[in-house]
């Protein structure tokens, strides 16, 4: 087998099994379909971490496999470049997902979609890895739309519940708005590079550096600033970056597995790695890396806040998601590449991980998601507490987990960026550090320590209803641990979230990792410049305990110990105290309002207006109907001539002769 | 050598001849079979047109020519090229699809419709492939007979309406381009089209031949303003005439754009390609926004037809190879989804016999197999990558922001508006817990509608993936066109 086949095969295995479990999965029975699923991205991992090996023994490949279409001088073409960085990818992707598979089978193990569900995370899986391995815009945009599809699949699967089917179509949108920026910016390369593949566009960009393009005559804008912006815009939708960000905690409607597998460590990170991969164009703009370095820093501060008053345990989960990406958004910004696809990757282990510790409690108190009726499960579900204890370490950035390095190395870049907004991102990675660690703990404190709250329940608001698995609900016994399909994939990703820092903080960050698929000019090198005083891994950590990020961290866990183990009943009394802010958070800023009121509203408002006025009275009412009218008017006056007497119409033609007589006359 | 553009025209028009002739109430099975075997016969005899045609000349290629009305040079000239053979193989097989969407669900005067049908595809046929002016036009006109029957006889509550409103609308249109081809006949002394591109026309004369071609054709597409017939005409015909409305007529007025306006008109068509670029977006956006709020289904995708409409004047109006192929490319794809769209709401109205979208909800749960179909078809109605819906809006969005960035700006809001009135609509009738006892009722797509369905899927997806092969084809003749477009006749 040629390496060219190993790369056909990592997206081909996925995508075979998800369409024959798709179309036959029903007469397949669950269980060889599931093993088809798992077989298919198995195998896809496994070619994967070959792949890597092989990038790094320094063969590189960007090729095409077959053309799409041709016009003109235009040739696109669906095509591979396996480089570092996609090889990098292909390993987490694959990774994660296969985690999510073997995991499915159990928390999945009562839904009547069963099957349906593991045709869905395979083709995710497909559309995803397209995605990372394309060389070329056109199938990053298939992949970049793909995945947005099975997620809004996957949000929906629960067909029947409002709120799913809400939530997913707020998605789509969401991302369509993205996705209009995005293929804008794509047809800006097309008009200016001539070209939509990778390879030449690169090389060409810094010849381009000084190109302006006028949008409107008079003003001069610099093209790879506008293409930069527009291609971001997409990033902004797909990595839910302010303000686009609204469908991402909404997406917790789906289950949990494509919680962990497509919000959290893979489809959003689509974004991260669009902008790492552009880095050739991105670092001729000033103003396009100032942009993302802005938007990253707002969503990483302001979207944790928000994880502080959520109930719902996968809702803190989904917010804590959105403050890492702004991380990893601010990294792109500040050039550090490198070290957001190392936030990436290590946030693809503990964020997976958190997700499917929390479904694990989710199956355990039968589809209870609410916080506030959980409490005191450490001592039913020890696997559970343990991995989630190290999640939660892990996103804190306490160090030496994962985390911390990957986190540190980012605040660290920011500190020695001048970008501009440098200072006011420095000031929000190094506060949302504090808001991380006290939520994520707050998060683990209230349900796995204090008081056990689950006898209490009564109703089920979480993913209850008429998915037949609540078989025991009302009989609660003591809260079980899991079943191994389920405590064994939260094993294999807690033991990255440990060591994945140390191990590869050196390599990626410092060594030669990506090689060349990363570019950085010499003025944005702040992680060479990091590097000079680079001494190790545990040299890094001993320096971390000693700056402010490390401390506010502690704090943050400090004050979680002290508000949610030690004096429970303080938060209610600040949240009374501080009425306004905790409206404010309650309400999400009033993002979700003012896009329902403006945009939908809006929308629906010009639609009626456009249909009732423009269509309904003025073409049709005025112009056909009234024409209409006007013949019917004047036939009506014309029919009198019709009189049916004959002396009137010899009269007329009388008149007519003298008529005809006198112009022939005249001439 | 075979003639295959007259079989493409003749067999079904003399095979809706025989449905008509032996076809009796009585014996409505019979009719249907003669107008199945009829539909493919006609199918297949336009295979040959693809698999011989050579992608490597301009030329007019698998030519007739044969003497008329010597007195008035008029002949029977028929020919195409890489831009007019796909219609002719698409509106074949969609005269397949739609005789079998009718199978059960026509029970009166069958072999009357499915005449209509085959007459019409034969007519339409002739259009794509007419050389000679006044046989495009009998062809032209011939071919509102049968749809203003199908819309009055087999259509809705209000279909007496709507049917005149359609022959009016487009009557109006079409009888100026007469008075044009009788023009360009006495200063040419010829009606062979392809002799028009080649002859000289003053600025003053091309002004009132581009607005005389320009009624008869945006009427047809149609364009905004021109467009009302469209919803009313949908609403009331039956699926069939839905499903041939949309996949095959609206694109003889886009045909009309890029076969005479272009070509013939080249001066004045680029003196006025501002305003058929502005008419264009306005489809492309108000229509838009009107689709999103219409109760009806049929409507709701007649409004969207339009919008996508759009795309094809505008790509014909941005005067690049990217642009033109990509509106021809969202011809076809609109051929296939359109019909595909239809067809499913047809499946729905067949069951509940109702198109309000209110009427419905959790249509999933009792449909599951039509559900995943018509999320399929929605899909690519919205222009996901991967569908043929997504060929032509990127090509043509592409080739918009490279004339102009806000062009592009424009042309790509139907991403979002797109998305919005396709899936809004989709989640209402589809998803959710079952809303009524009708929905509850309902059975699953059968096995005809299911190899329905089957076809069209495979088209959208087949076209989605690999568009290569369908685009090679208009290379040449597309380049010929822009060519002679940059010609000034002046």
């Amino acid at each position: 087998m040629t390496m060219r086949d190993l790369y056909l095969l990592v997206p081909l295995a996925p995508l075979a099994a998800s369409v024959v479990v798709g179309l036959f999965g029903p007469k397949l029975g669950r269980s060889l379909s599931h093993w088809l699923c798992i077989l298919g991205v198995a195998v896809s991992f496994a070619a994967s971490i070959a792949i890597v090996r092989d990038v790094h023994a320094g063969h590189l490949f960007d090729g095409d496999i077959y053309t799409w279409l041709a016009s003109g001088s235009l040739r696109l073409a669906v095509g591979f470049l396996i480089d570092p960085l996609s090889a990098t990818m292909l390993v987490i992707v694959t990774f994660v997902s296969l985690m999510v598979h073997i995991y499915t089978v159990g928390y999945m193990a009562d839904d009547p979609g069963y099957t349906r569900f593991f045709s869905y995370i395979s083709l995710f899986t497909f559309s995803m890895l397209m995605l990372v391995m394309s060389n070329n815009f056109m199938q990053l945009f298939f992949g970049w739309e793909a995945v947005g599809l099975v997620s809004y699949l996957l949000i929906g699967f629960w067909y029947e519940r409002p709120t799913a089917i809400y939530a997913n179509l707020k998605a789509f949108l969401a991302n369509r708005v993205g996705d209009f920026g995005f293929v804008l910016g794509i047809g800006l390369v097309l008009a200016y590079f001539g070209t939509l593949d990778y390879a030449p566009v690169f090389a060409k960009a810094p010849s381009m550096a000084a190109t302006t393009i006028a949008p409107w005559t008079g003003s001069g804008w610099s093209l790879l600033t506008a293409i930069c912006i527009c291609l971001f815009v997409g990033a902004m939708g797909k990595s839910a970056q302010v303000p686009l960000h609204v469908w991402l905690p909404d997406s917790m409607e789906g289950p949990t597995p494509i919680s962990a597998l497509i919000h959290a460590a893979t489809m959003v990170t689509a974004g991260i790695f669009m902008v790492a991969r552009m880095s050739p164009l991105f670092e001729w703009s000033e103003t396009a890396l100032s942009f993302v370095t802005v938007i990253g820093a707002t969503t990483a501060l302001f979207m944790a806040f928000l994880g502080i008053v959520q109930n719902d345990i996968k809702r803190v989960v989904a917010y804590s998601t959105l403050s890492q990406l702004g991380y990893m958004t601010v990294a792109l910004g500040v050039s550090a590449y490198s070290a957001a696809i190392f936030h990436l990757m290590t946030h693809a282990f503990f964020k997976a991980l958190l997700f499917l510790a929390a479904g694990s409690v989710i199956i355990a108190l039968h589809h209870e998601q609410d916080l506030r009726r959980m409490g005191g499960l450490r001592r039913y579900m020890p696997i559970t507490y343990v991995t989630a204890v190290i999640g939660s370490l892990a996103l804190a950035g306490i160090p030496p987990f994962a985390g911390f390095y990957s986190k540190d190395a980012i605040i660290e870049a920011v500190g020695l960026s001048h970008v501009g907004g440098h200072r006011y991102a420095y000031f929000a990675v190094t506060a949302s550090v504090f808001v991380t660690a006290f939520y994520s703990f707050r998060m683990l404190f209230l349900a796995f320590h204090g008081e056990e709250r689950f006898h209490a329940q009564s109703g089920h608001d979480g993913e209850s209803g008429s998915h037949g698995h609540d078989e025991g609900a009302h009989d609660a016994g003591p809260p079980r641990e899991s079943p191994w399909v389920v405590t064994i994939p939260l094993i294999l990703l807690a033991i990255p979230s440990v060591y994945a820092g140390w191990a590869y903080v050196q390599p990626m960050l410092f060594g030669d990792w990506f090689g060349s698929s990363i570019f950085v000019r010499e003025p944005h090198a702040v992680l060479g410049e990091m590097k000079g005083e680079w001494q190790g891994p545990l040299a890094f950590a001993l320096h971390g305990l000693a700056t402010a990020p490390f401390w506010l961290a502690i704090a943050g866990v400090a004050t979680a110990v002290y508000l949610y183990l030690v004096n429970p009943a303080m938060p209610a009394r600040i949240a009374a105290r501080f009425g306004a802010i905790t409206t404010l958070l309650d309400n999400k800023y009033y993002f979700d309002r003012f896009n329902d009121w403006f945009f939908a509203g809006g929308a629906r408002w010009l639609g009626n207006f456009a249909s009732t006025y423009g269509d309904r009275t003025i073409i049709d009412g005025w112009v056909v109907n009234g024409s209409a009218k006007l013949v019917g008017i004047a036939s009506r006056a014309f029919r009198r001539i019709q009189s049916g007497y004959v002396y009137h119409y010899a009269f007329m033609m009388i008149l007519g002769v003298f008529g005809l007589l006198y112009w022939w006359g005249a001439r | 050598m075979t003639p295959y553009l007259s079989l493409s025209i003749w067999v079904p028009i003399a095979a809706g001849l025989a449905v008509l002739g032996v076809g009796r109430d009585r014996d409505a099975a019979f009719a249907r079979w003669i107008a199945l075997i009829g539909a493919i016969a006609g199918f297949l005899v336009t295979i040959p047109l693809y698999a011989d045609f050579d992608t490597a000349t301009s030329a007019m290629q698998f030519v007739e020519y044969a003497s008329w009305i010597p007195r008035f040079g008029i002949h029977y000239h028929l020919g195409v090229d890489g831009i007019s053979v796909l219609f002719i193989l698409l509106n074949s097989l969609m005269t397949v699809l739609v005789v079998w969407a009718g199978w059960e669900v026509i029970t009166t005067r069958v072999a009357q419709y499915m005449a209509a049908f085959l007459i019409m595809s034969g007519l339409m046929n002739g259009v794509f492939c007419a050389l000679d002016g006044i046989l495009f036009y009998v062809f032209f006109e011939a071919m509102l007979i049968p749809m203003y029957l199908i819309i009055g006889v087999w259509g809705g509550p209000n279909r007496v309406y709507a049917a005149m409103k359609f022959f009016l609308y487009t009557l109006l249109g079409s009888l100026l381009m007469l008075v044009a081809l009788i023009y360009l006949y006495s200063v040419s002394e010829s009606f062979e089209i392809l002799e028009w591109y080649k002859v000289p026309l003053e600025m003053g004369a091309q002004i009132p031949l581009w607005i005389a071609f320009f009624l008869a054709f945006a009427v047809k597409v149609p364009m905004w303003p021109v467009h009302t017939w469209l919803p009313d005409a949908h609403v009331e015909a039956p699926t069939g005439g839905s499903v041939v409305l949309a996949a095959i007529t609206l694109k003889i007025g886009a045909y009309g754009f890029v076969r005479f306006i272009l070509p013939i008109v080249p001066d004045a068509s680029r003196y006025l390609s501002g305003f058929v670029i502005t008419l264009s977006l306005i489809a492309v956006v108000y229509i838009g926004f009107v689709a999103l709020v219409q109760a009806d289904m049929k409507k709701l995708i007649a409004y969207s037809s339009i919008s996508h409409m759009g795309f094809v004047t505008l790509g014909f109006f941005l005067y690049s190879q990217l642009g033109v192929e990509g509106a021809l490319a969202q011809m076809l794809s609109h051929g296939f989804v359109s019909a595909a769209m239809f067809l499913c709401v047809g499946v729905m109205y067949d069951r509940m016999h109702s198109r309000q979208i209110a009427d419905y909800g959790g249509v999933v749960n009792t449909m599951p197999k039509f559900a995943a179909f018509m999320m399929l078809f929605a899909m690519a109605n919205a222009g996901l990558p991967g569908t043929s819906g997504f060929v032509g809006e990127f090509l043509v969005i592409l080739a918009a922001v490279k004339a102009n960035f806000w062009l592009g700006f424009a042309a790509a809001v139907t991403l979002i508006l797109g998305a919005a009135y396709t899936l809004w609509m989709y989640k209402r009738v589809i998803f959710g817990p079952v809303a009524n006892a009708n929905v509850a009722k309902l059975t699953d797509i059968g096995r005809r509608e299911f190899w329905l369905l089957t076809v069209l899927a495979v088209a959208v997806l087949g076209m989605g993936l690999w568009p290569k092969p369908l685009i090679d084809v208009m290379h040449v003749s597309v380049a010929n066109l822009l060519q002679t477009v940059a010609r000034s006749k002046l």
